[in-house]
């Protein structure tokens, strides 16, 4: 894949397709969005991450034009959209009902955006039989809407919103109706699309595994504001607050003090009854201060022995054990009464769990496995 | 505002203010007006000038229809008849939209077809099938004589049974629907639950099922009530000139004695009668819409 | 799974019988020989004849159709501009005495509209005939119209319209290409309500009506007011029998249409399996 090196937003001569600068927009005395200054590139695959309520929706209605701004600019290709209707955009969008037109075939809900754009006759013919080979629907072109399955309607509302060609594709959910085996074959479908078209598109989901397993970038929002904008890898591993680290996988949050320790080196105290934690971190922080050390539960090693050479270790109870087939998560209760999740991997099969419930365990992890985090 | 949006707008408003929202304030005013031999037969008209027609204004009908008893009577007559044959009324639909809801699923497409044809039907006509169905030498009479139950034919016609069946008949499809479609709704595992926690199905009947289809039986009521208030064409044909109903003698008062003002007079007054059932029936609806979304 | 209980049986023959008895009777009792209406006398269809050659009744049939197909078109065309200002119109002024004036004429009693809008005709000198009713007609049934038609569109998928505007539709086109059909069977029974009410109005066409146009409704009123008559049984029973042609006709075309959608979507959902 051609994404190891596509990095636009690293690159500080890049001209954004699209920019939000310091964009509200408010229901009435709701704010829904909040201030909010963004950069989406070309042939990026942008993810807007957020639960319910998050102004996501809000975000993508705006790019399409349903919505306009209360105040700041929102700029596409360089130019300024606000105020432009949703029919005079470069823009398309596919939505989370799919919003096929039940009273049209197949093959002219995907031409219905070419006919209105005064295309020709031939080129649409022409145009519609690409869109359906490269969403393999030519077989159902004369079906209507309620005599195909919900996977292929998903891909005759993906094919319809590409047909026009837009600058910008705008996918609100658009996995959300199908089952999990049929959206994660769909997703890989969503990305080959996307390169194969270079198409910027950016999907608004609530799901963070598919924003994860799609997107190029990710943006993390909560309440009208965007909490961090980055690589998928970049949101886990280096989660910029309590907030992203809880909302993408699992996550243990250790609060403590921290005291420096040597160079980008902090000492933790946490437990009056446990020795001190030692975690690195590039962002400084000031002795005394509060802070938050999240390490994910993979992170953590579990042993019924103490590890000798681990810089991190304490001592518990198992108190739960969740068993998922390619996994195991311990929850295990610490002296000072905190319980603290460990994965491990179920690597081999049939082996007898050396660990089981009530035993006395210890944990360990490294100074770099977690992050520490000051909000 | 864009010019389209002012249009759609502006064309049907404007329809409605001149031929629906006007037309009350012309009855509003003949009902101040007086009695005059002339054509239109009431004065002061607009012709008199504005400010004469105001000052000419007086409550002589309402004191009038206040001081007959005529018209008092007729609007007590009209209340307890609509407001017993929404009772029977409610006593034969319950049953039915409860037998309906509770019938297999095949059954249910045309069980409703059933129930809304007559809808379809022509009013009047269905009105007067009833008229040799209970007229002295009338079906049922015959039939009745026939058994023997009876030795001389029930005076059933022109009387104000005739105009209970009447209103129940017409009617019946309006309180029907509301309550099937409460009913429809109603989660059977619901009853099933109750019947689970001890209750026998009579009184999962009363304690689950009644109270869930409330706001089906308060509005089948309603729609009952409202139009029965009002009604003339039954009255008239089934309940003779014993039969005192408000809508008659609006009806009478126009078309037989010419006498407009009071007609005026007559539409005021039942139309305050029957805001109360309306503001009523309209709150009703507001809160099965607020507890449907 | 459910049973039908002997008491939901009877209550729905006994329900049923109440219903239908008149009927069949009045629609038996025109096939009756005698003039006297409630003694058989053998089978006949005179009174069919009788009908056909009675001019009135004809010439009040055309004048009933007329109003009401002109009516039931005018209402329809009001009542779902009305419909979709309710619905989708936003805030305007005088919004709430819009949708007063739209509810209002379901529950007010017809002789009050009748009287109110016949007051208005003499107030403006209009003469009173077909025109009259076809106005008086008008303004209710655009009400039932848009009723039918607004709590259909409460239910369209409002995202339809967006994607049209998003494909590149004016809200004009939008409206044209992808609401109107969708919502087009509301839109059709909408124009049947209205047209029927019109053919069954005998109250307000009695107030609004002139001399020279008296429709049926009025015609078999003055006929019924003087009691049994074999010539509106017969008129009744064709009455009746085209409804009921109708509404079984529509309720076939309903139900085979649900059917062969269910059909589809289950072949749909094989053909991925």
């Amino acid at each position: 894949m051609s994404q190891t090196n596509f990095s636009p937003w690293d690159d500080p001569n890049g001209k954004p397709l699209i920019r939000f600068d310091n964009v509200t927009k408010k229901f009435g005395e709701f704010v829904a969005i909040d201030g909010l200054t963004l950069d989406i590139y070309e042939r990026e695959f942008f993810a807007l991450l957020g639960p319910s309520g998050c102004g996501k929706t809000t975000m993508m209605r705006m790019l399409a034009g349903f919505e306009n701004p209360t105040s700041g600019t929102m700029e596409l290709a360089g130019k300024n959209i606000a105020g432009v209707p949703p029919n005079k955009r470069a823009v398309n969008m596919m939505f989370q009902s799919y919003a096929l037109f039940p009273h049209l075939t197949v093959w002219d809900n995907i031409a219905f955006g070419l006919k209105r754009g005064g295309v020709p006759k031939q080129q649409i013919g022409t145009r519609v039989e690409e869109m359906l080979k490269l969403t393999r629907l030519t077989k159902f072109a004369r079906r209507k809407p309620h005599q195909i399955s919900g996977g292929q309607r998903q891909r005759v509302a993906l094919a319809r919103s590409l047909a026009k060609a837009p600058k910008l594709l705008l996918l609100d959910e658009p996995l959300g109706a199908l089952d999990k085996k049929l959206r994660q074959d769909t997703q890989f479908e969503l990305m080959d699309i996307q390169e194969s078209t270079g198409t910027t598109f950016v999907i608004v989901t609530h799901d963070q595994e598919e924003a994860m397993t799609v997107a190029s970038r990710v943006a993390v929002m909560d309440e009208g504001r965007i909490i961090q904008v980055a690589t998928p890898d970049r949101i886990y591993e280096a989660p910029n607050s309590v907030y992203v680290a809880d909302f993408i996988g699992d996550v243990n949050i250790i609060e403590g003090t921290v005291k420096p320790a040597g160079e980008d080196l902090y000492h933790i105290d946490w437990n009056p009854n446990q020795a001190p934690l030692l975690a690195a971190s590039e962002r400084p922080f000031s002795d005394g201060q509060t802070a938050h050390l999240a390490i994910r539960p993979e992170k953590i090693t579990i042993s019924t022995e103490q590890p000798v050479d681990a810089k991190n270790t304490a001592k518990g109870t198992v108190l739960d054990i969740a068993y998922l087939g390619n996994l195991s998560t311990y929850y295990v209760q610490l002296e000072g009464g905190q319980i603290v999740k460990a994965q491990t991997a179920n690597t081999r099969r049939l082996s007898r769990r050396s660990i089981t419930w009530e035993d006395q365990v210890w944990i360990s992890w490294s100074a770099t496995a977690g992050v520490l985090l000051d909000q | 505002m864009n010019i389209r949006r002012f249009v759609l707008i502006a064309v049907p408003y404007a329809w409605l203010l001149a031929l629906f929202f006007i037309p009350f304030f012309i009855v509003l005013k003949i009902s101040l007006s007086d009695l005059a031999l002339a054509i239109p037969p009431y004065s002061p008209t607009v012709k008199d000038g504005i400010l004469n027609m105001l000052s000419a204004f007086d409550f002589e009908n309402f004191t009038f229809l206040a001081s007959d008893d005529l018209y008092w009577k007729a609007y007590l007559s009209s209340l307890k008849i609509a407001l017993i044959s929404t009772v029977l009324a409610l006593l034969v639909g319950y049953p039915m939209a409860y037998g309906m809801a509770r019938a297999p699923d095949e059954w249910r497409p045309t069980l409703m077809m059933l129930v809304i044809l007559p809808f379809w039907t022509s009013f009047l006509i269905r009105v007067y099938a009833w008229v040799g169905i209970l007229s002295n030498e009338g079906l049922l009479n015959q039939l009745l004589l026939w058994v023997g139950w009876i030795d001389a034919p029930l005076a059933i016609m022109n009387t104000t049974t005739a105009v209970y069946i009447g209103i129940v008949y017409t009617y019946l499809p309006f309180m029907i629907l509301p309550i099937y479609a409460a009913l429809d709704r109603l989660d059977e595992s619901l009853i099933e639950a109750a019947e689970d926690l001890g209750c026998s199905r009579t009184t999962a009947f009363w304690l689950v099922t009644v109270p869930l289809s409330r706001n089906g039986i308060i509005a089948g009521c309603f729609l009952v009530f409202i139009p029965a208030l009002g009604e003339f064409v039954i009255p008239s044909l089934l309940g003779g000139s014993g039969t005192l109903m408000i809508g008659k003698v609006l009806f009478e008062e126009f078309f037989n004695n010419r006498d407009w003002p009071v007609a005026s007079a007559v539409a005021v007054v039942l139309l305050l009668i029957l805001i109360v059932p309306i503001t009523l029936f309209q709150r009703n609806q507001q809160r099965q819409a607020e507890a449907d979304t | 799974m459910r049973r039908a209980s002997w008491f939901n049986v009877t209550s729905l023959t006994l329900g049923f019988a109440f219903l239908y008895l008149p009927m069949v009777l009045l629609v038996f009792y025109s096939f009756n020989s005698s003039k006297l209406v409630t003694v058989w006398a053998g089978f006949s269809t005179k009174w069919y004849g009788e009908l056909i050659r009675n001019e009135a009744f004809l010439d009040a049939a055309v004048v009933t159709l007329k109003v009401a197909v002109i009516s039931s078109t005018l209402a329809t065309i009001l009542g779902t501009m009305a419909a979709y200002v309710l619905v989708r119109g936003g805030k305007f002024l005088g919004r709430t005495l819009f949708s007063g004036m739209i509810y209002a004429p379901l529950v007010m009693p017809e002789v009050i509209t009748g009287l109110s809008l016949l007051l208005l005709f003499i107030g403006i000198g209009l003469d009173r005939g077909v025109l009259t009713i076809v106005l008086a007609h008008t303004t209710f049934s655009m009400c039932y119209v848009s009723v039918v038609v607004s709590s259909r569109l409460v239910t369209f998928d409002r995202s339809l319209e967006e994607a049209a505007l998003d494909l590149g539709c004016s809200p004009f086109d939008a409206f044209r290409l992808v609401t109107l059909p969708i919502i087009a069977p509301a839109v059709i029974s909408g124009w049947l309500l209205a047209f029927t009410l019109s053919l069954d109005d005998l109250v307000i066409a009695s107030f609004t009506t002139g001399p020279s146009s008296t429709t049926l409704p009025i015609k078999i009123w003055s006929a019924v007011r003087l009691g049994v008559s074999p010539e509106i049984n017969a008129l009744s029973t064709i009455m009746i029998g085209v409804v009921t042609v109708g509404v079984i006709t529509a309720s076939l075309i309903s139900k085979r249409r649900t059917v062969k959608a269910q059909q589809d979507l289950q072949a749909a959902e094989r053909g991925i399996s």
